[in-house]
């Protein structure tokens, strides 16, 4: 390893960002050289394993990655939360089993046989299209995120909450999402000269709706029946969902069951009584549709534990409604210095990119912090900076920067930077 | 001759929509009767298109909101273990915004298109339509926006000013 990546490339023992690819090459040629005792075989060595299976599971030892804060509002079960565990993750596909929940009435038991997608209103030919007739499309799949307009609310508390990074931030997620482009079938239905949104409703129990406009929908909305290479899950709106890449998951339509084309939004009960932006001087914004530039570390974060003083891989997320991530850096003393992380491969449009520092700990008490900008050039912003001119309790479009203590006994908790 | 260039252009017409349809398209869409159309379209706008037939009051909506609503959002519209309706006038401006119906909610139609929808939580589709005219009157009525009396229907909804109607700014422009 060149003497120039291991030295510092900010304060408090951030390493140069190329520091574990070099290590790597390092690492597997010491390996190499490690030869197993043959006389000592651990039990599962000692005669063949399981066979094949038709559905595979995750290892018994990993029972412990599941969604957490399942909560449902008083007096219902389906209208609620759960959460990605994102300190548990690495890469940037979230499986689809982990994918966050933010369901409005319950998961509906939908038959795919019988369910319909109409569109009409302002068209000139109103259809009804079937799964198997849908499936029939051309397709395309693209690997994006999907994050809930309330996430990382809890960052709004007065004094930081005792929670993981998971819990405050774990209403995002990635998936492949594939699926039919809408302005095809809106091709075949035509759209008179007066339509400009959409009204998309789904076939759950409270059939959530929200208006859209139509210029979005014409230039990246699909109708999405596949999710990371399956049929969607119920949770996610099987059989099929509208996806808005970028945009506030709230107006990707679970279930997706009826389209009207409008000529003027519907101030439907979501975009108005809810995911509405109220200022600190009593105006509130309609129609606050794409997500902020935004990182988190993932790890270390609140409630993992450090191991002995050393080399250790800061690891995050970084996505932005806005297109791709240009740049995430990482501080490892309060924000007095800043060194760029490295990305994996990719890097994708309105997709999570996975970020890594190296940084050499010295068991001293630390505050790390990330920092991401896209490539329209917006900067992920303070957290005092989001707080500014935001009546109390509205807690859409958080997107300041998270803030990790490393405290000297190892343990790691969420702190204000 | 009439029919004939009617005709015409109706062919004309569907020639021209046919070639916005791109070649790989299956075109495998059904058409929808007018009738399906009126079954599976909830949506109401702001100036109360959709709105159905049908008329209710406060008064009459009270006893439709003891039997069904009562449980979640508690008497009149507050203290109840889910969303609070009433009250808050106000509060948005200070430490502690209560956005209710009354204090929040831009468009009356909002109201019958959700309650419509979505509600009673436990039973939605439940409820008629005058049942839920009477309920969006008695919703209404709690907030001080409308009289006990006033009949509300599909002309009257879309009048009902909001008290908070005017403190809402679009933050996307279309193109």
């Amino acid at each position: 390893m060149a003497e120039s990546d291991n030295s510092p490339a900010a304060g408090n023992g951030l390493l140069d960002r190329r520091f574990f690819l070099k290590a790597s090459v390092a690492g597997s040629a010491t390996l190499m050289s490690a030869h197993a005792s043959s006389s000592d075989r651990p039990d599962w060595m000692r005669g063949p394993g399981a066979p094949m299976s038709e559905i595979g599971a995750p290892s018994k030892h990993e029972a412990h990655v599941r969604r957490n804060s399942v909560w449902s509002k008083p007096g219902t079960t389906g209208v609620g939360i759960s959460l990605t565990p994102l300190e548990l993750l690495d890469g940037i596909i979230t499986p689809s089993r982990l994918h966050f929940e933010r369901h409005h009435s319950g998961i509906p038991a939908i038959d795919p046989d019988e369910h319909r997608l109409f569109i009409y209103g302002l068209v000139e030919r109103p259809l009804s299209f079937s799964l198997d007739a849908l499936s029939r499309y051309q397709t395309i799949s693209r690997i994006q995120f999907l994050e809930c307009s309330g996430n990382s609310g809890a960052s709004l508390a007065p004094d930081p909450v005792r929670k993981s990074c998971s819990q405050i931030h774990g209403l995002v997620s990635a998936s492949e999402w594939g699926g039919v482009p809408l302005s095809i079938l809106l091709q075949e239905t035509g759209i008179k000269p007066q339509g400009k949104w959409i009204v998309a409703a789904g076939a759950d129990a409270a059939m959530m709706s929200r208006s859209v406009p139509l210029d979005k929908v014409m230039d990246d909305a699909i109708v999405a029946l596949y999710q990371n290479g399956e049929r969607l899950r119920p949770s996610n709106g099987y059989p099929m969902r509208l996806f808005l890449p970028g945009w506030e998951g709230n107006m990707s339509i679970k279930w997706l069951r009826t389209i009207k084309i409008v000529d003027k939004p519907a101030m439907t009960r979501d975009e108005t009584s809810k995911y509405s932006d109220l200022q600190s001087d009593g105006i509130a914004r309609l129609f606050t549709f794409p997500m902020g530039v935004k990182s988190i570390i993932t790890s270390p974060s609140h409630g993992l534990r450090m191991g002995a003083p050393g080399v250790y891989q800061i690891s995050g997320i970084a996505w932005t409604g806005a297109g791709k991530i240009k740049r995430v850096e990482v501080s490892a003393d309060r924000g007095k210095s800043w060194a760029d992380a490295a990305f994996d491969e990719h890097v994708m449009s309105k997709c999570l990119t996975r970020f890594r520092s190296a940084w050499r700990w010295d068991g001293s008490s630390s505050v790390i912090l990330s920092r991401a900008t896209d490539e329209a050039g917006n900067v992920q912003p303070t957290r005092d900076a989001v707080l500014e001119g935001r009546a109390k309790g509205n807690f859409y479009h958080c997107n300041g920067i998270q803030a990790w203590h490393v405290g000297s006994n190892r343990v790691v908790s969420n702190v204000y930077a | 001759m009439f029919t004939r260039s009617v005709l015409a252009t109706a062919a004309l017409w569907m020639l021209v929509a046919q070639a916005t349809v791109a070649d790989d398209n299956p075109q495998l869409g059904e058409s929808i009767s007018s009738t399906d159309l009126i079954l599976v379209d909830y949506t109401i706008m702001p100036d109360g298109e959709g709105l159905p037939d049908g008329s209710g009051t406060a008064a009459e909506g009270s006893s439709v909101y003891q039997q069904n609503c009562l449980g979640c959002h508690g008497a009149g519209g507050k203290d109840g273990v889910n969303d609070v309706l009433v009250g808050g006038l106000g509060t948005l401006t200070t430490d502690r915004p209560r956005k209710t119906v009354g204090s929040y909610w831009p468009y009356a139609t909002t109201l019958f298109d959700y309650v419509r929808r979505a509600m009673p939580y436990q039973a939605p589709g439940t409820l008629t339509n005058d049942e839920t005219y009477a309920v969006t009157a008695y919703i209404l009525f709690l907030n001080e926006i409308i009289d006990e009396k006033a009949r509300i229907d599909a002309d009257i909804l879309p009048d009902v000013k909001m008290p908070n109607r005017d403190n809402f700014i679009w933050d996307y422009t279309p193109d």
